[in-house]
């Protein structure tokens, strides 16, 4: 048990990079974020290990800067998403009755309309700002998290063991923290990676379509849309981000399919 | 009534509430939000008076309630209003729009779908060997890449450096079926891709969910066939869960369908909708965020009333 | 050995393991069995789960299920072993000369189609039968088989029939296109005790008038005596012994053997009732919420101070719901609850401390009556911090005391629930209740989900602990075997009613009410012949009316 399996490990070991990276992010960067270092799509080159971008500025440092950005808001909508959530769906469970069913309705209906849809309606007339866009990834994505804690914790509630401390006479909030989330934990840990995924490509989405983090900030949507129209003459700056994006959700993908097989395997377990 | 009509009745009459408190949400939405919708189009530096003649040719003085039933009556008679930018008909620019992506999604569908399942079966076929260790590694690529950044990947390599297909799927009237083929042929191949995966992926569980069961074995150990317990036994009972599959998949598309078309330059729905998302047109925003909704309300309408229709317990009560 | 249609010799299958934790590895779970089989004799197959009996019968048709194969030996049948033929000579057996019969039926059968479809699928699909000849004969054994409307039976699906029906219509499945052996893997394990005597003895009788050759595989001794010529008995997946049932039933040889046969002998000496029950329940009558009929209908008992009042009835007899009522998570509409000369809140909201602690519950799956994650001593702490405040050291030393107790010792304290054996699980559920120094526990079935040598030592352990403990139980269980060794009075419900109430000797004496009368009789005995006694007296009874 105590040993990593090695995709988990090199899962983590990336995912571990790109935070130091965003964290440090002003040390690692050979420049300025905004600045203006060179000439419009220049090729790689020892001073610019990636080229430079639509106006001249280094593509690197533009990366590096723009996962910062990305894993900033993408983390801060995790938090907000799954605490939201998972609050609210353990609640439901426990309270069960007309507060259950009002909170499961009203998720039922917000689900009822795509995401991306719904995040482009509010932003319509939303001031697009990064409080603001995380307020909206983080609440929006939060009835999914409802859906899956609320699941978790109904099937927890029904256990003998928690219909025994009841007769015990045990209080609310030992039943939700002794009994229901110790064995919530795992498979909500696990769908934690999966929700900041789901941010970090949404967010991106987002820059894209010009709608996110607004210029001159760099996140990794920005990024392809400055430098989108290079594509038609075979300037591939654009799909740099994607492979920052895919290695980045790849590693966590890795490490939430290993806490989550660690937890099936503990449940199944026989001594 | 049987109670499968009578659950289906249930579920097309939720599926109208649904659509109902839709639009309100997304009524709600726009104009009750702290937003606002004058001061959004005239900017920062409008002059109050500016900002009243505004609100009062918007009727943003009417109280909310009878905005939202005037729009709401409208909009169940075709009547979408007219866009704030460049005060065109809604319901005409939307028209034509909702064309073209429906041919996009239409063809993305009718190539998805079929290799989704193919594969899908296949991978259930080769459990735990390479086909299906492939299959689900492509599917962790492409779940971890956003839709967009799939398609400017296909478009370098197959529209820029091989040169197969047109960059900018640019489509009109006057174009032959072949020419408009020839066109959305990329943003088709990047739907298709995006959709495969998770199709894919939610085919297999669900077959091996419907292989795993008791019956499944009873069927082998009578002596059939491998092709014999699958057609005879195991299909009959994976219809459901793969036409919900399908639905929720194709409701999965109608929301790629926005970032592609922005990508590929498309003239459809959704290159329309973020335009004016941008410009903070709210009329054309809520009229393409209900159209939008709606379809993906009906799709997974009819993936349950399909589960409910294919239930033996439901069809044929005691 | 020309005669042997079935000839297993020296059978070793192995299969894969997953220990938590580490990698899987494969282990051997048949260690070379061998037996033969005549045509039209059946060979029971007896063990406690884990024996490896089902995995034999499978064996017969060359199949393995989920990861199990047979790594060594032969399998003879019919001259040939089948083994060699690959899978598709072990296709042409599988229904055609070698069909099975599941433990359950209601997952056996596709939902999607109609039995008479299933039914005769096998015959055709194997040229044994024409269509209408495999139907004809499918309406045949349906009418055998006691079904109702054998010429319709075959046209509903299987959710439109009952358990015992499916059950039946299973054993027609198998029989339809006429193998010469068929496997019976628990066939009536699932069902009710008076459904079950029905199924074996339309079984039994089918059997005899096809002629054909059966393994029957079943954990209870007293049922497979009722059916087989031979009985081999199983433990760990090794022969433990192979004889005649009259042998093995009458002459055990091995102490295992003897265990099995002599099991539930418990002999326990009924107490008299005393002036002030512990527990008086009058006038329950209770729905569950949103169903429009009730489930209990004013059911009164009395428990006594020390003894063990016995609840007896079959599924969806209300048994539990009178647990669930008691302990106050399901407020009755009528009736109340006396305890201890005080009248309980309906409601577990409005009870006290003190109620809680008095009236304690053990559980029939001790797996989710733990919390996986807490240790035993966390388990068994628990109660003591919660009504007594106790703490550190004091807690722990008087853990370990309870652990003694239920004969544990110890070393246990600080292992996880999923490291203990069933029957461990079950002691650390008893130990917990004993923690709260009760006057009284409600035991809902709690040695059901236990092999019978298991379920022994429990109720062993229960008898011990009341007399030390002076603790009354309420006893909810479906076994009469059980009742007969634990109970000093006995209630016996039927569809939300008690028909019969009063003392062991009393309700377990004539004369009977007509439920009573069935239940009793339908409990299988460990005697030769008890199922040809049974049925010829209801038929004559029958007959009578």
């Amino acid at each position: 048990m105590n040993r990593i399996p090695f995709a988990a490990a090199v899962g983590l070991v990336f995912t571990a990079l790109y935070f130091l990276a965003a964290l440090f992010a002003p040390l690692l960067a050979p420049y300025g974020m905004a600045e203006v270092v060179g000439g419009v799509w220049e090729q790689s080159s020892s001073e610019h290990w990636l080229g430079t971008d639509n106006i001249g500025r280094d593509l690197l440092t533009r990366l590096i800067y723009g996962g910062r950005t990305t894993i900033f808001i993408a983390t801060a909508a995790t938090v907000l998403s799954f605490s939201t959530g998972a609050i609210l769906g353990f609640l439901a469970a426990v309270l069960g009755g007309w507060a259950d069913q009002l909170m499961s309705r009203t998720v039922d209906l917000l689900m009822s309309i795509p995401t991306l849809i719904f995040a482009l309606v509010v932003l319509s007339v939303m001031p697009v700002t990064v409080p603001m866009l995380i307020l909206v990834m983080g609440l929006l994505d939060s009835t999914r998290v409802y859906r899956l804690a609320r699941a978790v914790a109904v099937d927890i509630n029904v256990m003998d063991y928690v219909e025994a401390a009841k007769l015990r006479g045990e209080r609310r909030g030992w039943i939700i923290f002794r009994e229901i989330l110790p064995n919530a934990l795992s498979p909500l840990v696990a769908e934690m990676g999966l929700r900041f995924i789901f941010m970090v490509l949404f967010v991106s989405t987002l820059s894209f379509l010009g709608l996110g983090v607004q210029p001159p900030a760099a996140d990794w949507g920005g990024i392809v849309k400055e430098n989108k129209d290079g594509i038609v003459y075979g300037i591939p700056a654009a799909l740099l981000p994607a492979v920052a994006i895919a290695t980045l959700s790849i590693s966590v993908n890795l490490v939430a399919d290993w806490v989550l097989n660690r937890t099936t395997s503990l449940k199944g377990g026989r001594g | 009534m049987g109670p499968a009509l009578k659950l289906v009745a249930q579920r097309v009459a939720l599926g109208l509430l649904l659509l109902f408190l839709v639009s309100a949400l997304i009524f709600a939405g726009t104009q009750i939000l702290p937003g606002d919708v004058a001061q959004s189009i005239l900017g920062q530096s409008a002059t109050p008076e500016a900002l009243a003649n505004l609100r009062r040719d918007l009727g943003l003085n009417e109280p909310a309630i009878t905005r939202y039933f005037d729009w709401l009556v409208g909009a169940l008679q075709g009547d979408l209003g007219t866009a704030l930018t460049n005060g065109q008909d809604i319901a005409k620019s939307i028209g034509g729009r909702m064309k073209n992506t429906l041919f996009l999604a239409f063809w993305a569908a009718v190539i998805a779908v079929p290799l989704a399942i193919f594969l899908g079966l296949l991978a259930v076929r080769f459990r735990d060997r390479w086909p299906d260790k492939l299959i689900s590694a492509v599917t962790l690529a492409s779940i971890s890449i956003p839709e967009f950044l799939i398609g400017y990947v296909i478009m370098y390599v197959v529209g820029v450096k091989l040169r197969w297909f047109p960059s900018v799927a640019m489509i009109n009237d006057s174009m032959s079926l072949g020419e408009k083929l020839s066109s959305i042929a990329m943003p088709v191949m990047v739907l298709t891709l995006v959709v495969l995966a998770h199709m894919m992926r939610m085919t297999r569980a669900a077959i091996l969910n419907v292989m795993q069961s008791a019956y499944i074995e009873t069927a082998e150990l009578k002596g059939l066939n491998r092709f014999q317990v699958i057609c005879r036994h195991a299909f009959p009972n994976s219809i459901a869960p793969i036409v919900n599959v399908v639905m929720l998949n194709l409701a999965y598309l109608v929301v790629g369908v926005v970032v592609i078309e922005v990508v590929f330059t498309y003239p459809g729905m959704g290159q329309y909708l973020v335009d004016h998302v941008s410009k903070r047109d709210v009329p054309v925003v809520q009229a393409c965020g209900l159209i939008f909704a709606a379809v993906y309300i009906g799709l997974n309408m009819v993936a349950d009333i399909v589960s409910i229709l294919s239930n033996p317990r439901l069809r044929h009560p005691k | 050995m020309n005669d042997a249609m079935l000839d297993v010799r020296d059978l070793r299958i192995g299969a894969t393991a997953y220990p938590p934790g580490e990698p899987p590895r494969e282990i051997e779970i048949v260690h070379g069995v061998s037996f033969t089989l005549e045509k039209g004799k059946v060979l029971g197959l007896i063990g406690e789960s884990g024996a490896g009996k089902s995995t034999i019968g499978l064996a017969a048709l060359g199949y393995g299920r989920g990861g199990v194969e047979i790594t060594g030996g032969e399998v003879w049948v019919n001259g040939r072993d089948i083994l060699k033929g690959g899978l598709r000579g072990l296709r042409q057996l599988r229904g055609a000369e070698v069909s099975y019969v599941a433990q359950s039926a209601a997952a056996a059968f596709n939902p999607a189609k109609r039995l008479m479809e299933q039914v005769t699928e096998a015959a055709i699909h194997h040229n044994r039968f024409s269509r209408s000849d495999a139907e004809a004969r499918a309406v045949a054994l349906f009418a055998k088989l006691g079904l109702p409307d054998p010429e319709t039976f075959g046209n509903r699906y299987p959710h439109q029939v009952s358990g015992g029906q499916l059950q039946r219509a299973m054993t027609a499945l198998a029989l339809c296109p006429q193998p010469d052996l068929v496997v019976f893997d628990e066939p009536t394990t699932a069902l009710d005790v008076t459904t079950q005597i029905d199924v074996l003895a339309a079984i039994k009788e089918a059997i005899r008038d096809t002629g054909v050759a059966a393994l029957y595989i079943t954990h209870d001794l007293a049922v497979v005596a009722q059916v087989s010529d031979d009985i081999m008995v199983l433990r760990d997946g090794d022969m433990v012994e192979y004889g005649s049932t009259d042998q093995i039933i009458n002459s055990p040889q091995e102490d295992y053997t003897r265990a099995l046969v002599s099991v539930r002998s418990i002999e326990h000496a009924e107490k008299p009732p005393t002036p002030d029950p512990v527990l008086r329940v009058w006038g329950i009558t209770a729905r569950y919420k949103g169903t429009p009929f009730d489930v209990l209908h004013d059911v009164s008992v009395d428990l006594h101070p020390g003894q063990t009042l016995a609840v007896v009835g079959e599924s969806g007899s209300g048994k539990s719901t009178l647990a669930r009522v008691i302990t106050g998570l399901l407020p009755p509409r009528a009736g109340g609850i006396e305890f201890a000369g005080r009248t309980l809140s309906p409601a577990l909201e409005r009870r006290t401390r003190e109620d809680l602690r008095e009236v304690q519950m053990i559980y029939q799956m001790a797996d989710v009556a733990m919390n996986p994650r807490q240790t035993v001593g966390t388990i068994i702490g628990r109660p003591l911090e919660f009504y007594f405040g106790m703490r550190g050291a004091e807690k722990r030393k008087r853990v370990k005391e309870l652990l003694d107790e239920i004969e544990m010792g110890d070393g246990f304290i600080d292992r996880y629930p999923a490291e203990l054996s069933g029957g461990q699980k079950q002691r650390v559920c008893i130990a917990r209740a004993l923690a709260a120094k009760p006057r009284m526990i409600i035991c809902d079935e709690v040695t059901s989900a236990l092999d019978p040598l298991v379920a022994d030592g429990i109720l062993k352990l229960l008898l011990d602990l009341q007399k030390i403990e002076n603790v009354a139980y309420l006893f909810i269980t479906h076994d009469l075997a059980t009742v007969r060794a634990i109970a000093d009075s006995i209630a016996v419900m039927h569809r939300g009613k008690v028909v019969r109430y009063g003392p062991k000797s009393q309700v377990l004496n004539p004369p009977f009410d007509d439920y009573t009368d069935l239940l009793l009789s339908s409990v299988p005995e460990m005697k030769l012949g008890w199922l040809e006694q049974v049925i010829a007296h209801r038929r004559m009874e029958s007959a009578g009316n």
